[in-house]
């Protein structure tokens, strides 16, 4: 409880009992039975005449918001051939089974490239990382690739490595297009995610490592057991908003050929000039996305928690 | 009390992009066959002009040079004799760039009407006009020469082959229901990408439309050649129509310029001169 939080009086006032929850009810030991006091009683009744309120506001505002925008919508003069062309249903049932097969295949995608991109971020995360000037060539290659693959949009990646690899025609690329499409988000993903994790780094105070050292750990095991335990954990909210984009990106993986969900929808759509199969594939990753989403704002709010904010 | 004010706020703001109706479709065509054809009469969305869709890149045979305005290509040609029967001088007529996924968007067109090697359909005349169909197309198969489906004699030789086709065409559906191979086909965003795919080896074989066959073969990937082509449709022929807004008030006038250039065997001089005979290419059942 935030500002209300003295202790209510104890009726029994013994000693052993100062330190009273904020409910009344039985405590254990059974000596006395607590009751509020009265102010604290007018208090939870503010408070819950307050939350009544703001409840029932939010209510009505959120009731007229919706009632306009759905009366403007469908009393436009182009709505009856909106609702035609986006949201038919027979269409709809048309496309879900088709739209559905290539979804399995993005989400195939998404969990092949999902744990390859923390390894290759963290990889580069911790060269990036590396002070000893011997190792200078590691560092600047690192470097250059989180800059290039951060400043190459994702498609033109997934373009270059799809048409361009096979191109080469050399023994041993592989010619899958969806292996050509995971090796592509991977090193697009990867260089966001190395950005993540060294920034996670970076933000553990350097008395930490100055802590370790002095314990006579070495760099590796300093990073290993004080260091990287920490910045995962602080990092782990915006790995997964990277993650919820690369859901998304996935789509990005039929401009190479395989016929994933976006694909399948656009045949739908071209088939039958009407828009509504989209819509299918929208819905499709929302539903994967929300939860994902929901789980960050959840360890989000754990993490503050657990600060004591 | 900022809360009520700013819904209020929100309130106004919705209204103000309240509805206005200002889509010159209606429903019924108004103009009635008896309707003269004449410049002055016509509903365009550019007064004075006729404006023309058409996507970029546009491809050979059927534009040249990506440059649809310069008459040369099987549509440009075709899109000029319409403009011509309709009145209109080739100064009068503006190319605008369509997508093909936003040519039967439903709203307000940026075209009077779009050329695009757009199929006629039954599903997709529910959401656009078609004029009367141009040109009569068949489907054909591309391999690289001397591989291992070059030498198919029939279409049921095909069910292992890997093929390519490019998302949105009618060869697609060709493929899926007359091919039927085992492999689902790898589908590409533009012409060129399917054609990469065959050069990489990636897909074993392309089905594209017949003129861009012998395109390709010619043009577009040495040693390649047309396996043979097939129809798509079991009885009736497959044509391209020219797209217009659903309930455009041209589409009579569009359709008698159409059976015009017909009539007159203008149609078949044109496509003699862009598409050559499509003799040489074995039938596939």
């Amino acid at each position: 409880m935030s500002e209300f939080d003295e202790p209510g009086k104890s009726a029994a006032g013994e000693p052993g009992q100062t330190a009273v929850g904020e409910f009344g009810g039985p405590r254990n030991g059974g000596v006395g039975e607590w009751v509020k006091s009265e102010r604290q009683v007018e208090r939870e009744r503010v408070r819950r005449s307050h939350a009544r309120r703001s409840a029932s506001i939010a209510t009505v505002s959120t009731i007229v918001f919706i009632v306009l925008v759905v009366s403007i919508v469908t009393n436009s003069p182009g709505w009856p051939r909106v609702q035609d062309k986006f949201f038919n249903l027979d269409e709809f049932v048309k496309a879900l089974p088709d739209v559905l097969r290539g979804f399995l295949l993005n989400i195939k995608i998404f969990l092949i490239a999902e744990p390859l991109i923390l390894v290759v971020g963290l990889l580069v995360a911790l060269a990036r990382g590396i002070k000893k000037p011997a190792f200078f060539p590691i560092r600047a290659l690192a470097t250059l690739y989180t800059d290039v693959f951060r400043g190459v949009p994702t498609i033109l990646v997934i373009y270059l490595i799809g048409f361009g690899l096979p191109a080469l025609q050399l023994q041993g690329i592989p010619t899958d297009l969806v292996t050509l499409g995971v090796i592509a988000l991977t090193l697009s993903y990867g260089a966001y995610v190395a950005e993540v994790f060294r920034s996670g780094i970076e933000s553990i105070h350097p008395s930490q490592v100055a802590a370790a050292r002095s314990l006579g750990l070495g760099h590796i095991k300093t990073m290993r057991f004080v260091v990287l335990p920490q910045a995962t954990r602080r990092v782990v909210p915006p790995l997964l908003n990277d993650f919820v984009s690369l859901q998304k990106d996935t789509a990005l993986v039929a401009t190479i050929g395989p016929l994933e969900a976006l694909r399948q929808a656009q045949i739908h759509v071209a088939s039958t000039f009407n828009y509504t199969a989209y819509l299918v594939a929208a819905l499709l990753f929302i539903l994967l996305t929300i939860p994902l989403a929901r789980f960050t704002d959840h360890l989000a709010a754990r993490t503050r928690r657990r600060r004591g904010a | 009390m900022a809360r009520p004010l700013m819904l209020l706020a929100l309130a106004v703001a919705l209204v103000g992009c309240a509805p206005v109706d200002n889509t010159s479709s209606s429903a019924s065509p108004i103009a009635s066959a008896s309707t003269a054809c004449t410049k002055d009469q016509l509903k365009l969305v550019n007064a004075g002009k006729l404006t023309i869709g058409t996507d970029k890149p546009a491809y050979e045979p059927w534009f040249k040079d990506d440059d649809p305005s310069n008459g040369q290509g099987f549509e440009s040609a075709v899109a000029f004799a319409v403009a011509g029967e309709l009145g209109f001088d080739r100064t009068e007529v503006q190319w605008s760039t369509i997508k093909f996924d936003s040519a039967f968007a439903p709203g307000v067109k940026q075209f009077d009407f779009d050329v695009n090697q757009v199929s006629i359909t039954p599903d997709r005349a529910k959401a656009v006009d078609f004029s009367k169909g141009y040109y009569t197309v068949k489907q054909a198969i591309v391999a690289i020469d001397g591989s291992k489906f070059a030498g198919a004699k029939s279409l049921a030789e095909l069910q292992n082959a890997k093929i390519g086709v490019q998302v949105g065409t009618t060869s697609l559906e060709a493929v899926k229901n007359v091919i039927k191979p085992a492999d689902d086909p790898n589908v590409y965003n533009e012409q060129i990408d399917a054609v990469n795919a065959l050069k990489n080896k990636q897909v074993d074989a392309l089905v594209v439309d017949l003129p861009t066959a012998f395109y390709v073969t010619a043009a577009q990937v040495e040693k390649s050649k047309i396996v043979g082509q097939f129809s798509s449709t079991g009885g009736t022929p497959e044509e391209f129509g020219l797209v217009m807004e659903k309930g455009s008030a041209l589409k009579p006038c569009v359709d008698k310029a159409v059976e015009a250039l017909k009539s007159k065997g203008e149609l078949a001089k044109i496509e003699q001169q862009w598409l050559g005979s499509a003799a040489g290419a074995p039938e596939l059942r």
